[in-house]
Formats: C-alpha cells, structure tokens, sequence
C-alpha cells in the first residue's frame, strides 16, 4: 500500500467513524476534530484490523503521541517497517 | 436544613407516546404501548413471554459524534428526556455549571445491548488477536452511563447520584434528588431512569414464571393490574426526566410548578428478595406519608406499582387497604399505570409519575388498563372506574423492586404548591 492509499484509507475511516469534516494531512486531530484520547484508542483497533498484526502495549502508547493525519501515516509506517512489511 | 421542593419540568419517553400530547391522548382513549416481543436471534425464541411494552416510534437522537460515542440506547434515551426538561426550564446555563445543579438517574444495569456485544466478542472469538473490545463500550454499558452522559452532555457539575435499583431506580433517584434539595446539599436536580429494549430481562422473569404469557396472540390484553386473569408482568422500555427545584428560587425566577413533592419513604424488607412484604410495604407508604406530614384522607389518587404478578398485586391492595382505609371515599382511587404500558423497569417509577402529573395538570384519571374484573383479593380499595374528570390534588407514586426495596414518592399539584 503506498502512502497515498494508505491516507485514503485512513481518511475514509475519519469521515465515516469518526465524523470528520473536511479532514487535511496537518490538521491537529484535537484542536481541529475534537478527536481525544479515547477515539484514539478506537482507532487504533480499527488499524490493527487494516494492518492484520496487533499492536503490543509499548506501540500503543507510542501512539499518544500522534496529532495529525500525517503522524498517523507515519506511526502506521514504522509499525509495519517494524514487522518488516514494508521496505525501510 | 428544611426546604420546600418543586417540580417544574418533566418529560417521558414510554410506550404510549413522547411528550405530554400523545401520552395523555393514549391515557384517555385506553391505548395500550404493548406489542409482540421481537426476533433478538438470540433469547426470544426460548421466552414464553411474547409481548413487550415497546417504543415503536421513531425519536431523533440527534447527538453530536462527541457525546454519542459514550452512549447506548439507554443513554440516549436518558439524555433525550434530561435535555427536554433543561429547555424546558430556561435555567441560566451558569447555574447549570455552578455545581449547584445536580443529577440523580439510572437504570437496571446500565446498556444490556453494548454488554450483550462485549460478550458476543467473548463468546463467538470474534476479532481473535486484536482488542476487540472498544475503549467506549464499558463507558457506554455500566451501571451509571445514564447520569454521566447527561453530566457530560449538559456539563453539569453538581453531586452524581447514580441509582440501579430495578424497580425502584426511577422512584428512587426521584426521592434522593428531593432530599439532596430539601437538606440544602443542591438547588436543582435533574432526575428520573431509563431502560432499553432488552430481552435478558424478559428471559430472567420468565425464568421466574413472573410473566405474561396468556395473551401472546393479544398483547394489548396484558398486563393486567387487579384483574382476575391477571397472568404476569411485561417487561418495557422507556425514559423518564423531572427537574426539582428547590421553591422559593423557583418561584423567584417564574419557573412553571408543575408539583411540590411533599415526601419520599425508601425501605427494605430486611428479607426475602423477590416476595412483596405487607409489612415493608405498608411501613413504606406510613413512612411517606408521616415525611410529608400528610393524613391518609389528604391523598386524592395511588399510581400503584401493581405489575400485574399473582402475589404482587394482592400484597400491594392489602397494603393500601391497611395504610387508607377499605372501601369508599374518601380513599383514593387507585390506578395501576404499568396497564398501559408493561413495566418499564428501572425507569418505571419516573414515567408513572410524570403520567401521574399529566393526569393532574389536565384533571382527569386514567382507569387501570385491562382491569376487567376486579380479582376479589384485590377489591377492598378504590379502583378507579373509569377515565373520568377529576380535580387530584395530593398523589402517592408507589414501586417495589427486586432486593426487597420499597419506595412511595407524595406529590401535590402545581396550583396548590405557592
């Protein structure tokens, strides 16, 4: 899946599950969508179900750190580097 | 600390109707919310009992994102009617944040829908590796989803009393919000209960040969309070919402009194769990009646618990009988709601008295529902014959639950309240 794709995905499950409106890559989930720490959580389990491999504790917490829509393609990214899926 | 206590919004969600223009118009014309139980796939093709009282019509639950996530169908309904009395009141939204603006709500075990799912989950290995529960779901099912998702959806910020009782959860978070207010603790509280569609609890009374089975074929023939053929309860759903209000500042800012409690008795049979009690009840409707400082000869009308079950039923007259006197006036006439409606669970105690209010404000009383011959162990109090006019003044609101929990609320009319 190339980055693009992987946004698409990413966006499509914002907009229907998460309701978001008009989303862009550097919006700030929290200031812009009033996404918080527990949709966060639920979406995870969604990328866990899209990736197919379960994240341990360690990479969940990693990804408190996101803000953005690109930092979710990123941490997407080095999750799947990580279990070599992708080329580095 | 003594202070008087008012009602002055309410709001209901039931099988007969939303709002006060449907569920008078089914009171008085003797339409009954109850309907054949439906296809779960799951429960209710071994359920004996068929029948429901169901919320058949369509509701907008227009939430935002934000608050729906933490809510199942049961805080939804409870967020429903607990917005609907907060805009009916006109309260400075200051004050709803001031902490002097509590909530007492609940109902019988939170959202058995999203539980039924996390179980499914177990069950079925559904999502077998992943963390297949949501980080929402105990959010949206525990026992106290109710209060905090109107906390959180009206941002209140007062005491949280989270009541789950069964039977008495309504009635209950009613009488513990009137003491909240009457002791000076709260200016304001938001109370009432909520049950949704739910099949385990119908399978748990069918379980106890507690339900209506009879009238499969004729839902709206079931249940039947005080009547001879009488074969059960019918489990039901709904919502239901009042404001209190502390008087004088309700009246000093022209809220609408719809109501003054007068008193609230809550005790326990210190006993057996499922058997109604002469004694606790009776000693219930004393108690109540001694709090508000009122005679037997002061009260006007009984919304009756009467769930329709053999005993239940009896016990209850018995009591009433005991506590007013057999007989003629100047007993009250006594009604058993849950005719209408089947037995709304936790939310029961909140919709009869909100029904019982309605019946007030427009003077008249509704008879019990399918009471066509009056079982003769059950006819020394005054039922109420018919749906006729009547000026009600002073009414009592009784409910029992599981566990042994009695409650009896005291309400007087608006107009009388200043």
């Amino acid at each position: 899946m190339t980055r693009e794709e992987l946004q698409e995905r990413i966006i499509a499950i914002l907009v229907q599950d998460f309701e978001f409106k008009n989303p862009a890559p550097n919006d700030h989930l929290r200031d812009v969508h009033g996404f918080d720490s527990i949709d966060a959580i639920e979406l995870l389990a969604k990328i866990e179900k899209m990736l197919g491999f379960a994240l341990t504790r360690e990479e969940k917490e990693q990804a408190m750190a996101i803000r953005t829509i690109n930092d979710i393609l990123d941490y997407i990214e080095t999750m799947q580097r990580k279990r070599g899926l992708v080329k580095p | 600390m003594s202070r008087r206590v008012v009602i002055t919004a309410c709001s209901a969600i039931s099988p007969i109707g939303y709002g006060k223009k449907d569920i008078v118009a089914n009171l008085k014309a003797g339409i009954s919310g109850v309907k054949p139980l439906k296809d779960d796939g799951l429960l209710a093709g071994r359920i004996h009992s068929k029948v429901f009282g169901t919320v058949d019509y369509p509701i907008a639950f227009d939430f935002a994102r934000q608050f729906r996530k933490t809510m199942g169908p049961v805080a939804n309904y409870a967020c429903r009617v607990a917005g609907d009395v907060l805009a009916a009141s006109g309260l400075d939204p200051d004050f709803i944040s001031s902490g002097r603006l509590g909530v007492a709500f609940g109902s019988t075990h939170g959202s058995p829908t999203v539980q039924r799912d996390i179980y499914r989950t177990f069950f079925q290995q559904l999502d077998s590796g992943f963390s297949s529960i949501g980080a929402v779901d105990y959010l949206r099912s525990m026992v106290h989803t109710t209060a905090v998702n109107i906390t959180r959806m009206f941002h209140i910020t007062g005491r949280v009393i989270a009541t789950a009782t069964a039977c008495t959860t309504g009635s209950q978070a009613i009488g513990f919000g009137y003491e909240a207010i009457k002791f000076g603790l709260q200016d304001a509280m938001i109370c009432g209960a909520a049950d949704e569609y739910d099949t385990t609890t119908v399978a748990v009374f069918d379980n106890l040969l507690a339900c209506s089975v009879a009238f499969n074929k004729h839902p709206e023939q079931t249940p039947r309070p005080f009547d001879k053929k009488r074969d059960g309860l019918v489990v039901g759903e709904g919502a239901g919402a009042v404001l209190l209000e502390e008087y004088e500042s309700a009246k000093r800012r022209g809220a609408p009194i719809l109501a003054e409690v007068l008193g609230f008795a809550c005790t326990n049979n210190g006993g057996d769990m499922i058997l109604p009690n002469l004694d606790g009840i009776t000693a219930t409707l004393q108690l109540a009646l001694a709090n508000a400082g009122l005679s037997p000869e002061a009260v006007d009308f009984i919304s009756a618990h009467a769930t329709a079950t053999k005993m239940g039923d009896i016990i209850e007259a018995q009591a009433i009988a005991k506590v007013y006197g057999q007989g003629r006036a100047p007993t009250p006439y006594v009604s058993g709601l849950k005719g209408y409606t089947g037995h709304t669970m936790g939310a029961c105690g909140a919709i009869e008295l909100i029904f019982t209010l309605y019946m007030m404000q427009e003077g008249f009383l509704a008879p019990t529902l399918n009471l066509d011959e009056i079982d003769p162990r059950c006819a020394m109090i005054r039922h109420t014959p018919a749906c006729m006019d009547a000026d009600t003044r002073v009414a009592a609101v009784q409910n029992f639950a599981f566990g042994g929990v009695n409650t009896c609320l005291l309400v007087r009319k608006g107009a009388d309240a200043g």
